[in-house]
């Protein structure tokens, strides 16, 4: 291919480090470094003091401490927050898949002239703001007793995602050919059957990716949280917004915070980011 | 054979049954009860005035000068974004498309943003990054000898944008770099032997290949764009004036900032029209690309 190459490139292993390639890999690692660099930057701030956080030029290089971790876990109970978190986000993402799955697999294997209709309607009703329902659903739960309830948020953590798990869910399930699931249906399969041992094995990066998403989603959503819980129900979004109170003055303390409450999905998504993507593009990779 | 093709048309409908009912309860009970809101006196600050006023909470959320300038907003808002994570997205999934050591490393942190939650996002950027004194890109334009830019002050809805557009680039580009996995590599090596340049290239091959990949990225912003509320809220709260104020801001300031209900919910209902307009112009757009 490259026979015109008048340098001779020199190989490393797998890799061949011509000038092209050096560039392709410093800018690739330039641009993911100042992509992280927010991130980094707060993590940096929550383990300096309140005063080497305003320093300008910023500290690069100082003794950490962790002071602003301990005193947040003394202020608030962080792991209470954290549990409501992961109570909220499991409990709707378990909820979510068992409602969306039914309908997206009766959209994808017996769709009729409605089913894009019905897709598009579900997906413009996530589209309206929520502010627009916060006054009836506040006063529905008031009504019901549901205001600051776990039970309450996972409800409407479900309703909010499901659009997004119906259709990422039928997306995946049309890929896989209807002759399969037919073929078992011939061999006298009931509809349980058919689900468990013909779909589930196909589907299961679909569903995987569906459900990652969904937890994701649900453990970063905060106008729901902010406006109708407090003590007994707030979730790690409720936490952050608690120390963001006093215009800014502390830093490193919401820099804490901050790293406390994103660390465990953020590093989840490190772990699952191949997953959750390859069930985005499943339709789109062919 | 009469029984079983009815059987076969109830099964589905059963299946889809729980989907359909639970959504259209979450979206009619609260439209239902924001039409009720919309069309009686309902202000939260004086109770004792109440009673049907027809299309007056209309009216009055139209004439609001700020209604005009919240439906701009909210519409530049989210073309803007959606522009910028897009072209952006396709340029750096290009750029480490290709193995390079590392490649694995420099997804991680690219991704990293899109896993922040939306209200830390917003804090970070306000304090750490955009403070005109102690912030981060404020020490950047020193070092470059410029004067430091008040950017919630003076470029609020740009600020917005460029927190989001952080927040979702990574999704974009991740979305893409898969897409591109699956490039048919023969059909990449005859157009090389063929001389193609890169822009013949990308434009012919790569763009088709991926118009799926960039109508899923476009359907999954629209969705979450179009009533953005906690990045507004944590930083500029829609202002200065109405600069960064768009229609789900603005629903929210008038029922809980004016507690006027009434108002908030005939907000509401033109919200839902904007979406659904929104709504329609997608599927005719995109929607052919998602079969």
């Amino acid at each position: 291919m490259s026979t015109t190459t008048v340098k001779k490139p020199v190989r490393t292993g797998k890799y061949t480090w011509n000038g092209a390639m050096i560039t392709r890999t410093v800018a690739s690692y330039g641009v993911a470094l100042l992509m992280f660099f927010p991130i980094f930057f707060m993590i940096l701030t929550s383990f300096k003091t309140e005063l080497q956080a305003i320093a300008v030029p910023s500290l690069w290089i100082f003794e950490p401490t962790l002071e602003n971790y301990t005193e947040v876990q003394e202020r608030s109970d962080y792991f209470s927050f954290a549990w409501n978190s992961v109570v909220t986000s499991v409990g709707s993402t378990i909820l979510g898949l068992m409602i969306a799955t039914p309908a997206a697999y009766s959209m994808a294997f017996n769709p009729t002239k409605q089913t894009k209709n019905i897709l598009m309607w579900m997906l413009s009703t996530k589209m309206m703001p929520a502010v627009g329902a916060l006054i009836p659903i506040y006063l529905l739960c008031q009504k019901l007793g549901l205001l600051d309830n776990v039970f309450a948020l996972i409800i409407i953590f479900t309703l909010m995602n499901l659009p997004i798990m119906v259709w990422m869910l039928y997306t995946n399930f049309k890929e896989i050919p209807s002759e399969i699931l037919e073929a078992s249906r011939m061999d006298g399969a009931t509809l349980w059957e058919e689900f468990r041992y013909v779909l589930l094995p196909l589907a299961m990066g679909g569903l995987a990716s569906t459900g990652l998403l969904c937890l994701v989603l649900s453990w970063n959503e905060a106008f729901w949280v902010l406006n109708l819980t407090s003590a007994n129900a707030g979730t790690l979004a409720s936490l952050v917004a608690s120390y963001s109170s006093p215009e800014g003055l502390f830093w490193s303390k919401l820099s804490a915070v901050s790293v406390l409450a994103i660390a465990p999905i953020v590093i989840f998504g490190w772990f699952s980011q191949k997953q959750l993507v390859q069930g985005l593009t499943f339709g789109a990779v062919k | 054979m009469q029984s079983s093709s009815a059987g076969n048309r109830f099964v589905p409908r059963l299946l889809l049954s729980p989907a359909v009912a639970t959504l259209l309860l979450w979206m009619l009970v609260p439209l239902g009860m924001t039409l009720y809101f919309s069309a009686i006196r309902y202000n939260l600050m004086s109770p004792e005035l109440t009673g049907f006023v027809g299309w007056a909470n209309y009216e009055f959320f139209v004439t609001n000068p700020a209604f005009t300038d919240a439906v701009l907003n909210t519409l530049v808002l989210l073309g803007s974004t959606v522009f910028i994570t897009v072209a952006f997205g396709l340029a750096i999934a290009m750029l480490i498309n290709d193995p390079f050591p590392g490649q694995s490393f420099v997804r991680i942190l690219l991704i990293s943003p899109f896993f922040v939650m939306p209200t830390v996002n917003a804090l970070l950027w306000k304090h750490m990054m955009m403070n005109p004194i102690y912030g981060v890109l404020a020490q950047v334009w020193t070092f470059f000898g410029l004067e430091p830019v008040n950017w919630l002050q003076d470029l609020p809805l740009f600020s917005v944008i460029l927190m989001l557009s952080w927040q979702w680039m990574p999704f974009a580009c991740l979305i893409f770099i898969t897409s591109l996995q699956s490039m048919d590599r023969e059909q990449l090596e005859a157009s090389d032997l063929d001389g193609a340049t890169y822009l013949q290239k990308f434009r012919y091959l790569y763009l088709p290949h991926m118009a799926r990949a960039i109508t899923v990225v476009i359907m999954i912003e629209v969705i979450f764009l179009l009533s953005v509320f906690a990045e507004i809220f944590t930083t500029t709260n829609g202002g200065p004036g109405t600069q960064s104020t768009n229609l789900a801001y603005l629903i929210y300031n008038e029922a809980l900032v004016n507690f006027d209900v009434g108002s908030a919910s005939a907000g509401a209902m033109f919200a839902i029209i904007l979406a659904n307009i929104v709504a329609f112009f997608l599927i005719r757009i995109v929607g052919k690309n998602l079969d």
